[in-house]
């Protein structure tokens, strides 16, 4: 499912504490590779490697500005990973309203019984 | 409101906390008691757990099966490894799909909290790809409960 396939790429890209920390900085505002590298102990070419891997999941895109391509974070990639959890969120939702249910059937010390 | 949380923590954890208007010797028992797990720990509606296995001591098997009654079903296996009745489980658990996915080590914690119970369920899957995976196969089980949801609306 072409969905699925998206996401994937969406946390595997996630996974790696660089480009988490890339993210971050992106959060704050555009950046061109240059900038992106000075904070890490990283070689420009990781830094472009990194960010096709994000550019690739859908978390970041760039524009061309003569010879600068600055990044900036893709709202369309932090959205479709909220939605995601949000769908993995309601499977337990259900399982636990359920719960709730056992629990308030069980017997249990009325109030004030306890402590 | 929504009462249960759900984050991931760094490449590998996914973290659940849920809050329960019930004592802590409640909702351990309804975790570790068959019986009760039957009731509850069923993904999507229409599905149920026939086999329902739960040995809750350290090394006890764990065995769950699931149906939807038209053909389909899938089963987790797992192991406890250390039970501190009424606030910790120690567990690992994998699901048959039918392959047996990279096992999954759970601690979950029920904390008292006022008359209530909180806990946190602490999942640590082997390496990321998993923890996609996993991720996904539980986006999959939400949508057919979504779906679920609208039809009864409709």
């Amino acid at each position: 499912m072409y969905l699925n396939h998206a996401l994937d790429a969406t946390f595997s890209a996630l996974a790696d504490p660089t480009r988490r920390a890339i993210l971050a900085r992106l959060a704050q505002g555009e950046a061109t590779v240059t900038q992106l590298a000075a904070p890490f102990k990283l070689t420009q070419p990781a830094i472009s490697q990194h960010l096709k891997v994000l550019e690739s999941a859908g978390l970041v895109i760039h524009r061309v500005e003569g010879a600068k391509r600055p990044r900036r974070i893709a709202k369309g990639g932090i959205e479709a990973m909220d939605q995601w959890l949000g769908m993995l969120r309601k499977a337990f939702e259900r399982n636990y309203d359920r719960l709730d249910e056992v629990l308030a059937s069980m017997e249990h010390p009325k109030k004030g019984e306890r402590q | 409101m929504s009462k249960l949380k759900l984050t991931t923590e760094g490449g590998t954890h996914i973290v659940v906390t849920r809050r329960f208007d019930a004592a802590p010797e409640a909702v351990y028992r309804a975790h570790t008691d068959p019986k009760l797990v039957q009731k509850w720990l069923l993904g999507p509606d229409g599905w149920t757990m026939p086999v329902c296995i739960n040995e809750a001591k350290p090394g006890g098997k764990i065995r769950y099966e699931w149906t939807n009654g038209k053909g389909a079903g899938f089963s987790l296996t797992g192991e406890y490894l250390e039970l501190v009745p009424f606030s910790r489980i120690a567990h690992v658990e994998r699901m048959h799909l039918p392959d047996p996915t990279p096992d999954n080590h759970v601690e979950t914690r029920f904390d008292a909290d006022g008359t209530g119970t909180l806990m946190t369920m602490r999942m640590t899957l082997p390496d990321t790809q998993t923890r996609a995976a996993m991720l996904a196969t539980g986006m999959e089980h939400g949508m057919e409960a979504s779906y679920v949801r609208l039809e009864g609306l409709l």
